[in-house]
């Protein structure tokens, strides 16, 4: 083999072991593969060679080419492995267990169970209804069957206006309102009124861990023909054992509440001992949770609807204290503090 | 309320029966019974009565005495007492060895060097009494070692009723009306009370009385005299005491006994001062000494009751202190009587003087109690105290009667109201056993109402259901699904945008949702320096720091953020909740929801707050409205708003609200290095604004060219105003507008806008393009924008 190719094929090789980048590869390619490379340069000297010399030459010229080519190629492959292999290699182990960042908002504890009770009564087709937060004597009293010298007034502490309204003490405010808007579907269509009505409520009393003047209640009703008792017990219970997401026992007392007649305070059995009698139940297995009771006549009539031919049942819960229930908050005062301390935690549901 | 089983036993037979049982039943049939219950005498044992047969002085102790007491055992037993009156011949609760009393055994004690085999008790250490001034005097002639149990009602069961399920019940505020609750859950007939015939007397001579005011619907009246007896028999001091009243003299325990019996307040007047009984009001104001020997301002609503012109008790509520029983009458003119219940309740609460009478006054008694419970009165007088003697005709003026009420059902009505079946026996039974008379004629049901029952609770045939249910059982209720046609229900728009305007400040934002109060609080508003805005006041707060409503959300917000400076850098809060904006022209409060946020920040600037501020609510009503706001930039209207950057906010032209940056006086109240930025948005108006629908743009299959143009704004010129440019240019192929940079110096304010060509048919040339943006920069150029060669 000629003494050029031998030296040539030596150099080259001697060239590509001492890289270690990828772009040198190419300066070598162009060095002895390109057009005025080196081996090239030897395919363009064969025609000066004699032409018994020129076929050997030319073969070995030729698997000279072929050889950088592959050299060059393994050599290339080579490095890209061991640039892949740096790359790993320098890619340090995170400690992913640091301290996520935060930036989360939150919801007001009562607007997650007040969701979450107006999703278990709209699954059940209620229509949700919103009311002011200012009302009339009429409104709050009156057309729920409270006149004026009733004993039931006494029980309320209300915030009189200047003007002689009120803010709402109880959400039984919005019932007259709820009965004359659906009433007519009712009466016409025979669409039954099914409704529940949240609302800030407010007292007029001194505030303290277990008082507050300004809170959540969410009343309920429904209106149809042959709404009954055992119909009032089973929605009771249905809803209640949705809201606390297990089976609840319901037991009900006789109650006075004008609007309702009858009426009943609703106990539910203790969340925390299931009957069996704890301290947060005062040993009795039972917590006091809601009134309900069926409408009133009186009530139904204010609304524009016959008690002989319609029945219904309405129910009160204060959300406010289901929230405290659920989130084991211990002063009420906590909720319209505005205090993010507090507050923050309620990310979601 | 206590109540005792042993009382209500009079009344009803409950032998055989588990009374504990029963109390239960009555709580969820009638009314609510507190936890506790007390097992009265259960404690207490191995005490008898014994008499003292010696009595000699300690010789080293003042106090003390060696009594020699003789306790039925055939000896004398030594005894070591301290107490003051000990006499020889004494009969005394005595406590032998081995005696439980509560938690202590009885046994052989060393006092003073002398060894006591027993105890004397005084009423208070059995739990008679809270007497505890000596030992107990027995005057009964009781034989000495008899069991003081076997003798005194001592073992009792008590329990007490929440006074405030009995509102609706007059009947329920004296143990024969419970006892009646009993006999029904016990289907056991309740007995009647014994009274004296009170027709014997119609020859003697009547009282002088006179209703001169129908506030007094009845009133009652019997004269007595010739009474000895001055201290009540020891089991009527028991029920007194198990109940909660103190025995005074025989008289004003009589009478207590009486209202706790029957549930009618009664009132011994000494004959003496009273003779000429009237019932009036008096149209001048005036004080009176009640016999409390509290001195009361009695005003012209007030009824009184008169010895003639001369006030001696304020009706229903309390007596006076010169016409009260003294220990030495023996004359005394009895007031049974009936006034009206808003009356007293109203008079109570201007006294502020509640009491047990006025409690039950107040409830609506019923005016037919009047004369049986002077007959029952009467009775036990005369059982206590031999002497006594009726010196008047019993003299009753009834000036208001209830009318009569009277109900019609069916049975269809009765299973449509409960959902279940009641049987017509099982109605008639129940009511029956409550005092109803009811009549049925197959499936009609006809049924008077009791007297006690009409004054306010029983008028129409829902009242009927109650009574036939609570006794039933709500237990025994079968539960059942309503059967009601199904109809789709349908959100109003103010609801939804509600919920989606909380979800994205707090998902998209990292918000956090607050609640306030109505009102401004004086002393927080003070703290930062923002006056109460003028508006419409509570008229009764008890919290003198609260007074106004509020017309706006942000102050509240303003005083919430300086609570939380020091939770974080960095929050913003937000609320959705009410204010009020003074009257209409009905003179009705103007309510509007509003959403409030405020924005707080010591690292960020002013600016980037603002314009956070803008970007959130830009977002919400992109999201939720699906079009743009506009804003205009208007005078800032509170001390609490920074004059500069005050914005109204608009869509469609619709002002929803404004955003704002705080006032530097007040900003440096709440924090000295913190940015705040804040607006509120009417909901209501917001929800109400014209939006756009929702449209699907096909992305275009051909390319699309972008052009960015560098503006130099002239002074006082907005982005708005030159919106204009590029809206009217009159083309399909803008495709999309936005501010890619922006520049400021103090000389400069320059915007890079990058404008987005396309088609959805053709790949657009340059020249068509460049057609465009000629028009677009002729346009800025005539406004004065100066536009940057790049």
């Amino acid at each position: 083999m000629d003494e050029r190719i031998l030296s040539l094929k030596e150099k080259m090789e001697k060239e590509l072991s001492g890289i270690s980048d990828l772009a040198e590869i190419d300066k070598i390619r162009v060095a002895y593969l390109g057009k005025k490379g080196s081996i090239t340069a030897l395919m363009k000297g064969m025609k000066e060679l004699a032409a018994d010399q020129r076929k050997a030459f030319g073969a070995d010229v030729n698997k000279l080419k072929e050889a950088a080519m592959t050299k060059i190629e393994e050599k290339t492959e080579e490095l890209r492995r061991h640039q892949v292999e740096m790359e790993i290699a320098s890619m340090p182990s995170f400690d992913i267990t640091a301290p996520a960042a935060k930036n989360m908002g939150s919801y007001h504890p009562i607007t997650l169970v007040q969701r979450q009770c107006e999703n278990i009564f709209k699954s059940m087709g209620f229509t949700v209804e919103d009311y002011p937060e200012v009302v009339t004597d009429y409104e709050c009293f009156e057309a729920v069957n409270i006149p004026k010298h009733h004993p039931a007034r006494d029980m309320q502490d209300t915030y009189y206006l200047e003007n002689g309204q009120l803010l709402k003490s109880q959400t039984s405010a919005a019932q007259n309102a709820i009965l004359r808007k659906y009433g007519p579907a009712l009466k016409e269509n025979g669409v039954p009124i099914k409704a529940i009505f949240p609302g800030r409520c407010f007292r007029n009393e001194a505030t303290d861990a277990s008082h507050e003047n300004t809170f959540f209640q969410m009343e309920g009703m429904m209106v149809d023909k042959n709404i009954s008792i055992s119909n009032l017990i089973y929605f009771m219970k249905t809803m209640l054992s949705e809201v606390f997401r297990k089976d609840i026992k319901v037991r009900l007392r006789p109650g006075f509440f004008p609007f309702v007649e009858p009426g009943f305070e609703l106990d539910i059995s203790c969340l925390i001992c299931g009957g069996k009698g704890c301290p947060s139940c005062k040993h009795s297995g039972w917590l006091e949770l809601c009134p309900c009771g069926m409408i009133h006549p009186n009530v139904l009539t204010e609304g524009g609807i016959d008690p002989e031919e319609y029945t219904g049942f309405a129910f009160g819960l204060g959300l406010t204290r289901l929230a405290m229930m659920k989130y084991g908050i211990k002063d009420i005062r906590d909720l319209n503090s505005g205090s993010l301390k507090v507050l923050s935690q309620f990310t979601d549901d | 309320m206590f109540l005792s089983m042993n009382w209500i036993c009079d009344f009803v037979d409950l032998d055989g029966l588990d009374k504990v049982d029963l109390i239960h039943r009555f709580s969820l049939s009638t009314a609510e019974v507190e936890n506790e219950i007390f097992f009265k005498g259960r404690d207490l044992s191995g005490v008898v009565v014994a008499e003292i047969k010696s009595v000699e002085e300690h010789p080293d102790s003042k106090k003390l005495h060696l009594l020699k007491v003789d306790a039925g055992d055939g000896e004398l037993t030594d005894v070591v007492c301290g107490a003051p009156n000990v006499r020889v011949g004494m009969k005394t609760a005595f406590a032998k060895i081995g005696a439980q009393i509560g938690d202590i055994t009885i046994s052989p004690r060393k006092l003073a060097g002398y060894t006591s085999y027993g105890m004397c008790c005084s009423e208070s250490e059995i739990g008679l009494s809270d007497d505890h001034s000596g030992i107990m005097e027995i005057t009964d002639d009781i034989p000495n070692g008899t069991d003081i149990k076997s003798v005194y009602d001592i073992d009792d069961i008590v329990f007490e009723v929440d006074n405030k399920s009995l509102t609706n019940r007059p009947d329920l505020w004296g143990h024969y009306g419970i006892a009646r609750e009993f006999a029904a859950l016990a289907e056991r007939p309740l007995k009647n009370l014994e009274t004296d015939d009170l027709t014997v007397y119609s020859e003697l001579p009547p009282v002088d009385l006179k209703i001169e005011d129908n506030l007094c619907k009845r009133y009652s009246s019997i004269k007595v005299e010739n009474i000895s007896r001055n201290v009540s028999p020891v089991n009527i001091r028991i029920r007194l005491y198990y109940c909660g009243m103190r025995a005074i003299n025989f008289l004003a325990d009589l009478t207590n006994y009486l209202m706790l019996e029957m549930g009618q307040p009664m009132h011994a007047f000494d004959a003496r001062r009273v003779d000429k009984i009237r019932i009036k009001r008096f149209p001048e104001p005036f004080r009176f000494t009640t016999l409390d020997e509290v001195e009361r301002n009695i005003d012209e609503n007030t009824l009184m009751i008169c010895n003639d012109n001369t006030p001696v008790a304020i009706a229903g509520i309390m007596g006076g202190f010169d016409s009260e029983i003294k220990d030495d009458t023996t004359t005394l003119a009895l007031e049974s009587a009936n006034f009206d219940a808003a009356c007293i309740r109203k008079s109570t609460v201007r006294l502020s003087h509640r009491t047990d009478a006025s409690m039950r006054y107040e409830k609506s008694l019923d005016p037919e109690m009047t004369v049986p419970a002077i007959g029952r009165f009467i009775y036990l007088l005369k059982k206590y105290d031999s002497g006594a003697k009726v010196v008047s005709s019993l003299t009753d003026e009834y000036a208001v009667k209830f009318p009569p009420v009277s109900i019609e059902f069916d049975q269809a009505y009765v299973d449509r109201y409960t959902g279940i079946k009641i049987d017509g026996d099982t109605i008639v039974k129940t009511l029956t056993g409550l005092g109803f008379k009811a009549e049925r004629n197959g499936d009609n049901f006809k049924v008077d109402v009791p007297s006690w029952r009409i004054t306010k609770d029983v008028t129409m045939k829902a009242d009927i259901i109650e009574e036939i249910t609570r006794i039933y059982g709500y237990d025994n209720f079968e539960i059942n699904t309503a059967l009601s046609p199904l109809y789709p229900v349908r959100p109003t728009e103010v609801k939804t945008d509600e919920e989606k305007i909380k979800d994205l400040l707090v998902k998209r934002f990292s918000l956090h949702e607050v609640h306030s109060y109505v009102w401004a609080y004086n002393d927080e508003m003070k703290a930062i320096g923002i006056p109460v805005e003028d508006n419409i006041k509570l008229a009764n707060a008890t919290n003198p720091n609260i007074e106004t409503l509020r017309r706006s959300m942000i102050p509240t917000q303003l005083c919430q953020v300086r609570t939380n400076v020091s939770y974080s850098n960095d929050f913003g809060i937000f609320e959705i909740g009410r204010v009020v904006n003074g009257v209409d022209e009905n003179n009705l409060c103007i309510e509007n929801k509003m959403l409030g946020i405020t924005l707080f920040s010591k690292t960020n600037s002013i600016k980037d707050q603002y314009f956070r501020l803008r970007d959130i609510l830009s977002s919400l009503t992109d999201d939720i409205k699906h079009c743009e706001l506009t804003f205009l930039k208007t005078q800032a209207e509170h001390s609490y708003e920074h004059p500069v950057n005050y914005n109204r906010i608009l869509i469609n032209g619709t002002d929803v609200g404004f955003i704002g940056m705080v006032h530097p006086t007040v900003g440096k109240n709440i924090d000295k290095k913190g940015n705040i930025v804040f607006a509120e948005i009417d909901v209501d108006k917001f929800a109400g604004a014209k939006g756009k629908e929702l449209v699907y743009d096909e992305p275009s299959k051909y390319p699309s060219i972008e052009y960015d143009l560098s503006m130099d704004m002239p002074k006082d010129v907005l982005f708005s105003d030159i919106r204009a440019c590029w809206e009217n240019a009159d083309t399909d192929l803008l495709r999309n507008v936005s501010v890619i940079d922006t520049y400021d110096t103090e000389l400069i304010h320059r915007i890079t806008v990058r404008f987005l060509f396309g088609s959805n048919d053709r790949t657009l040339s340059s020249a068509e393009v460049q057609y465009v943006v000629d028009k677009i920069t002729d346009s800025l150029a005539a406004m004065g924008v100066f536009i940057k060669k790049s």
